[in-house]
């Protein structure tokens, strides 16, 4: 058994080798496990792909194809105000084109153990959703007198999620300088330090005030607590990983969110690849179509090899290529070939579409092989 | 207080709206508001609106009063003996025109048995719901409605006589129908439309049963032996037009045969059907190729010297001739003057359409299809009476479009042709399914319209029993004679060198961006590049500045345009296209110079 396992260490994949070894039975004759390593040998040949065969093109057609059977829908949550999620053509295109703003970013928030079975799970919910002071305020008013911005605050709300007014005022201070911030009647009233205010500057300052962050987490706009199986799980819209991820109740290895930028910033650019293969077959997937793995993979390997997501757009993948016709080819020819005789450079013709362009064999398949001849000396 | 809008402006305050909006009404119906005002009143937003703008779209109904309409026996029998008209009924306010938004006060009954003591207006008939077309179409009221909206389409493109006058007419691109019959299962629309002066279709025996797979995906089969009897016959009517035109400098076109030192002449043979006066005889058969009207015009430019010269020589041939894939016979020749007074020649052409393998068909229900295969007489099914149908339609085309009424009207029309009586298919008042089922086994048949049929080729019985029955067949204006199309040499463009475009032009058939890919995709890549070379040019190319050379055949020289003689040149082979790219390089100012190195 081992000698025969040495002997295909170079042939086979060591995967492979230990899969056989598992699953072989014991005392099986050398002759027999021989057949078996022929056999597996065989079929790991055939399953390759020949040199030649162009794989890009082929995952193109075979994820394109379906695509225009998918729908242009935007599926809402019942119930939920503005939680709606992009899915279908318009979703696989947001994270094909590698967008950093999404349309509808989410996050999918999996819990540890007791809370992953309900412990809390509405205090949590409310403690990772953002609320701004204008959540929790019933008015803003200008007093035009001394200039002073009077904020009323909402008490049931704020004791719903467990704001305090000293809470509020810590953090208006904390986030606008140059202010001094009062309790005052159940409200806040909120002054500048500086003695020649304008109204207008107290105008801009209420609008700022109105974004002050108060608690939760940034960026988390609507949060949704869900039973999916046996476990209990947060929905939200808007994503911020890296600070959900700081929470000490959240599963961080089940965690995702939609925004494949904040994968590749918090968990890296391995992470940001698997994360596109899954977000496109999960679009896929809903709509009932059947794409191989291998061919997402592909793409995803296209637009994170680099190390730094690119998306495939004029600005992401195709700048990347060598060929001054084929970038010209698609889109912007003008600004590709002006730029490419600025800089005098040179087309090797090494692709397919600069060869359909002057008509010559393509490097593919049947016009890849050529005559190797000995020189004589 | 309801506020009251006038044409959507505001007028003024009404204290009770309802009573304000009936007082309105009756005056309307009186005759003192004109019959194209309209009164709504929208209990939500209590305001009274009173539209005369042009451009509403208003449909006429019954008044109901006190739960009675107010269209008496009295009318309608003064209606018989033309002592009213139906403008009378309008001033009388029996009928009065409801817009969109009045319609929404109203409460309409359907039929009249249906009034109620709230009913404010009774239709009067359900069938004005419908369009013209959509009226023709027979049970309308068992078919989807997309089946009717596209039986209709189907309707206004059938071939018929669409024109009593057709023969002393000019038209472009017309058919007539040569046995156009009136249909067995009609609507009151056929009467009101006195169908039977213009019909569009036949009545025809179909069987709904699969034959060798040659009628799926909606084709049918034909009976050859009905089509030698005239199934489906038309004429395509095409004329030629050909104008005098008159020149600057007192020059103008002449209609005449084209001499021999005419620039552009074609062949005698061409010109052999003209007549004296360059126009073609009547009743000539003629082909693709074939001049129709001789006809000369005067030299392009007069300018050029040698033009001066040989002045009266160099006229244009201008014949208008039959274009490639077209023939037919003359049929009529007019010849007339224009509004400016110059000579116009008219030549109408005709072709007799036999149906053919590829002609489209439908029934009046959407049920559109093409002729997949004619069948000869002797090897179609027939059933135990020896009936042989003219067509056989697909089932699969049934279920997934509910037209119901497309399977009524078969028996409907096997009962109307074996009693021998129309059969009234009024869409909502139609002669009832039970009552035609009733009559078909009373006149010795199953009572749901299936037969016994039997293999025409082995005479063996069907298994199952199959549907069939008579109905009326259009045949639409989409005949393959007018549209086949296939190409191997033939025209090219001047500018990029590559196949025309479209049949008319005898252009090539596009190998576009994705069908390269599957190319690509096969790694057929020699195939590719043969596909491609459609443009394929020889071009010489300096090896100093790799810009293309010149190569003048007459002194049998090479040279390069930036470097002079004496450089090496060599050529290569490239797509036409690429050549005026590397041209619109040079327009940009851009230097696309090619480096050349041996392939071997």
């Amino acid at each position: 058994m081992e000698t025969i396992a040495k002997e295909y260490a170079d042939k086979l994949p060591k995967k492979l080798i230990d899969e056989i070894n598992e699953h072989l039975p014991k005392g099986a004759s050398q002759a027999k496990i021989r057949k078996v390593f022929e056999a597996v040998q065989k079929e790991y040949e055939s399953a390759k792909i020949s040199p030649g065969e162009c794989v890009g093109l082929i995952a193109a057609e075979s994820i394109g194809e379906p695509g225009t059977q998918m729908t242009l829908n935007t599926f809402h949550f019942a119930g939920v105000a503005e939680m709606n999620v992009t899915v279908g053509l318009p979703r696989i295109i947001e994270i094909l084109d590698g967008r950093k703003e999404l349309k509808n970013s989410m996050m999918e928030i999996y819990l540890k153990k007791p809370y992953s079975e309900g412990k809390n799970l509405k205090e949590l919910a409310l403690q990772i959703k953002e609320t701004t002071l204008s959540h929790i305020a019933t008015e803003f008013t200008i007093n035009i007198a001394d200039l002073t911005i009077e904020v009323g605050l909402d008490k049931q709300k704020m004791k719903d999620l467990g704001i305090t007014p000293a809470m509020v005022i810590a953090s208006i201070t904390k986030q606008v300088k140059g202010f001094n911030v009062k309790e005052k009647d159940g409200g806040i009233s909120v002054k500048t330090k500086s003695k020649d205010e304008s109204l207008n500057e107290a105008y801009k300052a209420k609008e700022r005030l109105k974004d002050i962050h108060v608690k939760g987490i940034l960026g988390i706009r609507q949060v949704l607590p869900l039973k999916r199986g046996d476990e209990y799980l947060i929905i939200t819209a808007g994503s911020n990983l890296g600070d959900v991820l700081q929470l000490e109740q959240v599963d961080a290895h089940r965690t995702t969110t939609s925004d494949i930028y904040e994968i590749q910033n918090v968990l890296g650019i391995e992470a940001a690849r698997q994360a596109i293969i899954n977000e496109v077959a999960k679009v896929i997937d809903s709509q009932g179509l059947n794409v191989d793995i291998r061919h997402i993979m592909l793409v995803a390997d296209g637009m994170t090899v680099s190390g730094e997501m690119r998306g495939i757009t004029r600005y992401g993948v195709v700048s990347e290529k060598s060929s001054v016709l084929a970038r010209a080819s698609f889109e912007t020819p003008i600004k590709h070939l002006i730029n490419a005789a600025l800089t005098g450079e040179v087309d090797r013709l090494t692709s397919v579409v600069e060869n359909v362009m002057i008509n010559q064999p393509v490097p593919i398949g049947t016009g890849l092989p050529g005559l190797v001849s000995k020189q004589k000396k | 207080m309801a506020e009251v809008y006038l044409n959507s402006k505001f007028v003024g305050y009404a204290d009770d709206p309802r009573e304000y909006v009936r007082k309105l009404r009756e005056t309307r119906r009186a005759g003192a508001l004109g019959q194209s005002v309209s009164v709504a009143y929208d209990p939500r937003a209590d305001r009274v609106e009173v539209e005369a703008a042009r451009g509403r779209a208003q449909r006429p109904l019954i008044v109901v009063k006190d739960g009675k309409p107010l269209l008496a026996e009295r009318h309608i029998r003064q209606l018989e003996k033309n002592e009213i008209s139906w403008s009378d009924l309008v001033k009388e306010g029996v009928v009065e025109y409801l817009d969109a938004a009045e319609e929404e006060n109203a409460t309409v009954a359907f039929f009249e048995n249906e009034v109620a003591a709230e009913t404010t207006h009774l239709e009067i008939m359900p069938l004005d719901i419908l369009g013209y077309c959509t009226s023709l179409v027979p049970y309308g009221n068992f078919n989807q409605s997309t089946r009717l909206n596209a039986g209709s389409k189907n309707q206004k493109q059938a071939l018929g006589l669409y024109a009593a006058n057709y023969a002393v007419r000019m038209d472009m691109d017309v058919n007539v129908m040569h046995h156009a019959q009136k249909p067995i299962v009609e609507t009151i629309m056929h009467d009101i439309c006195n169908y039977d002066s213009h019909p569009a279709g036949q009545n025809v025996v179909i069987a709904i049963m699969s034959y060798k797979g040659y009628n799926m995906e909606d084709s049918i089969i034909l009976n050859g032996g009905s089509i030698q009897r005239g199934f489906g016959r038309s004429t395509y009517y095409r004329p030629a037009i050909a104008e005098e035109l008159r020149y600057s400098g007192g020059l103008m076109d002449e209609v005449c045969i084209p001499d021999k030192e005419v620039k552009g002449y074609k062949s005698e043979k061409d010109y052999r059907y003209l007549e004296e006066d360059g126009i073609i005889s009547q009743e000539a058969k003629v082909k693709e190729g074939d001049v129709i009207i001789g006809k000369t015009s005067p030299p392009r430019f007069l300018s050029s010297m040698e033009d001066y010269n040989l002045a009266t020589s160099t006229r244009r041939e201008s014949s208008i001739g039959l274009k490639h894939g077209e023939e037919g016979i003359v049929d009529f020749v007019l010849i007339t003057e224009n509004e400016e007074g110059n000579k116009l020649v008219q030549v109408r052409l005709r072709d007799q359409r036999i149906p053919e393998i590829g002609d489209k068909f439908t029934s009046r229900h959407g049920q559109k299809g093409v002729a997949g295969l004619i069948v000869p007489q002797a090897d179609m099914p027939f059933s135990a009476s020896g009936i042989v149908p003219d067509i056989i339609f697909s089932p699969h085309g049934i279920p997934s479009r509910m037209t119901i009424a497309h399977l009524i009207e078969m028996l409907g029309g096997k009962v109307g042709s074996l009693s021998g009586r129309y059969i009234n298919g009024t869409t909502f008042d139609a002669e009832p399914e039970e009552k035609l089922r009733k009559e078909l086994q009373s006149l010795g048949f199953r009572e749901n319209g299936v037969e016994t049929m039997y293999n025409g080729q082995t005479g063996e019985e069907y298994q199952a029993k199959i549907y069939i029955g008579n109905m009326y067949y259009l045949k639409l204006k989409h005949m393959v004679a007018n549209k086949i199309h296939s190409r191997a040499r033939g025209p090219i463009q001047l500018l990029t060198r590559q196949p025309t475009e479209g049949r008319a032009k005898e252009g090539g058939l596009r190998l576009g961006e994705m069908e390269k890919d599957t190319f690509i995709a096969h790694g057929a890549s020699l195939l590719l590049k043969e596909r491609f070379d459609s443009d394929k040019t020889v071009v010489p190319v300096c090896e100093g500045c790799g810009i293309i050379a010149i190569k003048d055949d007459h002194k049998n020289r090479t040279y390069c345009p930036v470097c002079g003689d004496g450089v090496e040149v060599n050529f290569i082979e490239v797509s036409y296209a690429f050549k005026l790219m590397l041209d619109e390089f040079k327009s940009l100012g851009l230097y696309p110079k090619l480096e050349l190195t041996s392939k071997y």
